[in-house]
């Protein structure tokens, strides 16, 4: 059980995703300018990364494993996000209108969201069972929510300043991204 | 710019560097730019997956139908950067244990799907596989460059030789997370200052997409490809 929350909390904080791997940067410094959106791409992401993390996990130890196909995993697994950014998609559109509204475009912007696929193969990596994965994805989505929607308050209000030209749009963005990684880092200290 | 093939090299690792002008593929930047050598291990990798995902979407480009192109690009993609991670695995085992997991992550690299559909699929095999030598070494120098920055000031070493003195205590901060944030930040200050425009702040300007790299290299290509043809004529 202390494994399993260990295995959450660290996803989500100890080892960020964003702010500590670097996987999802593009959407991370892409869809952080409005409170509103991040917390819709965050949620799509959190969604997304849980079922694709238990999917990776069944396909990798019920198929490619047996098969002795593992050095396929990583074809295998980006089709299978693919493929099941397509079918989220479609059931939500169908079953649940209100939802797939809110998430709107972002669920496709997913497909191309390195830290869905690098948090797969993490979980391989370190030889985490069906459980273990899904907790994994889950904590490590989770934490993508909260640094993009972290950021986005940080921009919204950097929007109202007046700054140096040099400094407007990008660079800006990485600066608060690096004091935001600082701050992670004492995180790094938490030990359970 | 005289020679076509030329041109395409010197678009790559100048007027539309990857990194540092058109911003794609900002994971592997910040993520392997701790050591100079890291850089042009994961540089060079990347550039031998254009190359090749150039050359054979390239040559597939009449085959492939438009509806599905973007899963096939994947696939062929995958498969080749498959390929070279197991070369890698079994030539290059120092450089494979540093790059990780970043490795099989070069599939979903803006760079090589935004390269793909920009100019590949509309090119002869031979120009594409320029233009996947310009990009992919323009990749390769601004990594090693941001590794260079970052190893010097975080480790005072270059390559792993020391060059600044024992007392120097050098700036630990560099080499982890914030230090490839902040180095990337000050690189494109520099530009922005001596007046080279991002494309990233040319869209965000033009309000043509919120700078989302995902959503830039599918559809932002378009207007720039537009304005090529209008000075080719």
């Amino acid at each position: 059980m202390k494994s399993l929350i260990l295995i959450i909390i660290g996803g989500a904080l100890i080892n960020n995703v964003v702010l500590n791997q670097f996987l999802g940067i593009c959407s991370f410094l892409g869809v952080s300018k409005q409170m509103k959106a991040s917390a819709s791409l965050g949620g799509a992401v959190i969604f997304v990364m849980t079922i694709a993390s238990a999917v990776a996990s069944l396909l990798y130890d019920f198929v490619l494993a047996p098969l002795g196909m593992a050095f396929m995993k990583t074809i295998i697994f980006i089709l299978v996000i693919a493929a099941l950014v397509q079918i989220v998609e479609m059931f939500l559109k169908k079953k649940s209108p209100a939802v797939y509204k809110a998430l709107g475009i972002y669920l496709p912007l997913i497909t191309t969201n390195c830290a869905v696929l690098g948090i797969a193969l993490t979980n391989v990596q370190n030889g985490y069972n069906f459980i273990e994965s899904v907790l994994a994805g889950f904590g490590t989505a989770v934490g993508f929510t909260l640094a993009i929607v972290l950021l986005a308050g940080i921009r919204s209000r950097i929007h109202e300043e007046d700054l140096p030209a040099p400094l407007r749009g990008a660079p800006i963005v990485l600066i608060a991204a690096a004091l935001m990684s600082i701050a992670f880092m004492g995180f790094s200290g938490l030990s359970i | 710019m005289k020679n076509k093939y030329l041109e395409r090299l010197y678009n790559g690792l100048i007027k539309e560097n990857p990194t540092l002008v058109l911003m794609l593929g900002m994971c592997p930047t910040l993520a392997v730019s701790t050591r100079a050598a890291n850089g042009i291990g994961m540089g060079l990798s990347t550039t031998a997956v254009l190359i090749l995902s150039n050359l054979v979407i390239s040559l597939l480009r009449k085959v492939i139908p438009d509806q599905v192109r973007l899963p096939s690009y994947i696939v062929i993609v995958a498969s080749l950067v498959t390929v070279t991670e197991l070369l890698m695995e079994a030539y290059l085992p120092a450089v494979f244990e540093a790059l990780g997991i970043y490795i099989p992550l070069i599939v979903v690299n803006c760079i090589i799907l935004g390269r793909a559909e920009a100019y590949a699929n509309k090119h002869t095999p031979l120009l594409s596989v320029m233009d996947g030598i310009g990009m992919g070494l323009g990749f390769t120098i601004a990594l090693t460059l941001a590794g260079l920055v970052r190893e010097v000031l975080g480790n005072g070493t270059a390559f792993g030789a020391r060059i600044l003195p024992e007392e120097l205590e050098p700036i630990g901060i560099f080499v982890q997370p914030p230090g490839a944030f902040i180095v990337i930040a000050v690189f494109i200050i520099i530009m922005n200052a001596i007046g080279i425009k991002t494309r990233q702040r040319k869209l965000v300007e033009q309000d043509v997409c919120d700078g989302n790299c995902a959503a830039c290299t599918l559809m932002c290509e378009e207007p720039n490809e537009k304005k090529e043809e209008a000075a080719a004529k």
